[in-house]
């Protein structure tokens, strides 16, 4: 934290090779690192993905729980995502209880999942009003080489796809499962993008050392149609709305690249997606 | 109020629930100087939202470990009294307190000269006393005059309002309602003389040409917004003058 004249020595650096359009580890401004995606490494939950995006990974996994509803909308189910920072991801994390970057990671992945309806938390209702599927989605961040966001939103989304629900059947006021899986109401595939403001240059998928010297970042979820569902800029920074516009373009054709990247991972495996 | 009765939020001739054009922001009023015992404080109400901001420093920082040795460490407490909104909230700083105060900070601190102030900290205290929408913008806005209160250097004055889209169109300054039955939310923290945008965030679901109407139609919002910043400070300080110290 204190130590930040290596930081500033670098951003120089930084900043002279981007405008020859490249970057310290090889890349264009809009090359994203190798992104790997792995399904169905815990069997225990109902889905799961171990994600990188070059050094960074992170490994979620979905749980469902029988719960009550949120007053305000008895008769949809409940999705929560939640992250953790484990400490040996970096020598910055502390255990302890996620302080606010880990809550705006976990508040950010969740917006972009939430608002593009990926999950129909309408057909997650057992008993209206009383009993609801509740869907957890816990994130957890095993080594930061950069772009957590990205990683964690691409972890919880792979784990979602490659999930299947419990079977439930309702007898009255009792909730029975059948021990079958079921495959779950998935409508969307958002992909968030997110790009960091070094200079007055944008660098995509930023790296740990590109993150230490940023101005701000700034992160974009699209949905499968094109349309925004998500925006968050972070950082103590600020963007010109020139540059937003120009974030939001990249972002776009972007997560285009990546979405068919998640759905040919995927298709790998969908055999075994939905199984009993 | 969840009556599952269908109320239109815009009338056929563009006019929302409240009287206001699509285009049209609340009234707003801002005022310095409100608290006695902070170094710089601003109280807002807009619209029906009602937020005290105090302000504390350049001061000692606490604990020491924290501060950082080339400027001054900002820190910003977004909290909501538990009788500001619908049903009672619990005083305990819930995830989303935890992240709005984050990018309140992140809002503010581009526009604070924090580097004439080494190893001390500035710490911005936002009670929210009545919330109904874009409290976020509300409190940035009125942080900003707390800050010049307390006399800090600044860039420039930070701006923010947000636009949401409601029943297809698109809406400037939503209120609670709006943002409750829309379809989207968009807040935009600027500063208008620097061309920066200090916050920017977005939830629900917009199209591109939407995205670029509503980047356009923020920054006229923010401009409003500004200018009755500008006129506060004046007003406080005219009769700062002629009073010699009041509240």
């Amino acid at each position: 934290m204190s130590q930040r004249i290596v930081p500033t020595v670098k951003r120089k650096q930084i900043i002279e090779l981007s405008e020859s359009g490249r970057r310290m580890d090889g890349r264009t401004l809009t090359d994203y690192r190798e992104i790997t995606i792995q399904t169905g490494l815990v069997e225990k939950a109902e889905g799961s993905a171990m994600v990188s995006i070059g050094g960074t990974k992170v490994v979620a996994g979905i749980k469902f729980e029988v719960g009550d509803p949120f007053p305000d909308i008895p008769n949809e189910g409940v999705m929560q995502v939640g992250a953790e920072f484990v400490p040996f991801a970096s020598p910055e994390f502390e255990p302890g209880k996620p302080d606010e970057v880990a809550v705006e990671l976990a508040r950010v992945v969740d917006r972009g999942l939430r608002e593009s309806k990926v999950l129909d938390t309408t057909k997650l209702c057992l008993i209206p009003g009383k009993k609801v599927w509740i869907v957890h989605v816990d994130v957890y961040i095993l080594d930061h080489c950069g772009n957590l966001i990205d990683t964690a939103a691409l972890a919880a989304l792979s784990a979602m796809l490659s999930a299947s629900m419990p079977e439930a059947c309702v007898d009255g006021d009792t909730v029975r499962l059948t021990g079958r899986r079921i495959p779950m109401p998935i409508t969307d595939i958002p992909i968030n993008v997110t790009l960091a403001k070094i200079g007055n240059k944008l660098f995509v998928d930023p790296s740990f050392e590109e993150e230490e010297v940023l101005d701000c970042r700034f992160s974009v979820a699209f949905k499968e149609n094109g349309m925004l569902c998500a925006i968050q800029k972070g950082e103590s920074g600020y963007i010109t709305p020139e540059e937003v516009l120009r974030a939001v373009e990249i972002a776009k054709d972007k997560s285009q690249e990546i979405r068919k990247k998640v759905v040919e991972s995927l298709k790998l495996k969908s055999d075994k997606v939905g199984e009993s | 109020m969840s009556e599952s009765k269908i109320e239109r939020l815009i009338s056929e001739d563009g006019i929302r629930c409240d009287g206001r054009r699509l285009d049209e922001i609340r009234p707003i009023k801002f005022q310095l100087g409100v608290l006695k015992n902070t170094d710089g404080s601003a109280y807002v109400e807009w619209g029906r939202t009602k937020i005290l901001v105090g302000v504390m420093g350049p001061r000692e920082s606490h604990p020491k470990h924290l501060a950082l040795s080339d400027k001054a460490r900002v820190e910003a407490y977004y909290r909501m009294a538990s009788f500001s909104v619908e049903e009672w909230k619990s005083p305990a700083p819930s995830r989303r307190e935890v992240e709005l105060s984050k990018v309140i900070r992140e809002a503010l601190e581009p526009a604070i000269f924090v580097e004439f102030f080494p190893r001390t900290s500035i710490d911005i205290f936002i009670e929210v006393l009545q919330a109904d929408g874009s409290t976020r913008c509300a409190s940035i806005s009125a942080a900003s005059l707390a800050l010049v209160d307390a006399g800090i250097p600044m860039r420039d004055l930070v701006a923010s309002i947000a636009v949401g889209k409601v029943e297809g169109k698109l809406v400037l300054d939503v209120q609670d309602k709006e943002d409750k039955a829309g379809e989207s939310d968009m807040p935009m923290a600027y500063m208008p003389s620097k061309n920066a945008v200090t916050l920017l965030q977005m939830d629900g679901q917009i199209t591109h040409d939407e995205f670029l109407q509503s980047i356009e139609l923020l920054k006229k919002g923010c401009i409003e917004v500004y200018k009755k910043q500008k006129e506060a400070i004046e007003s406080h300080f005219k009769s700062a003058v002629s009073n010699g110290e009041e509240a």
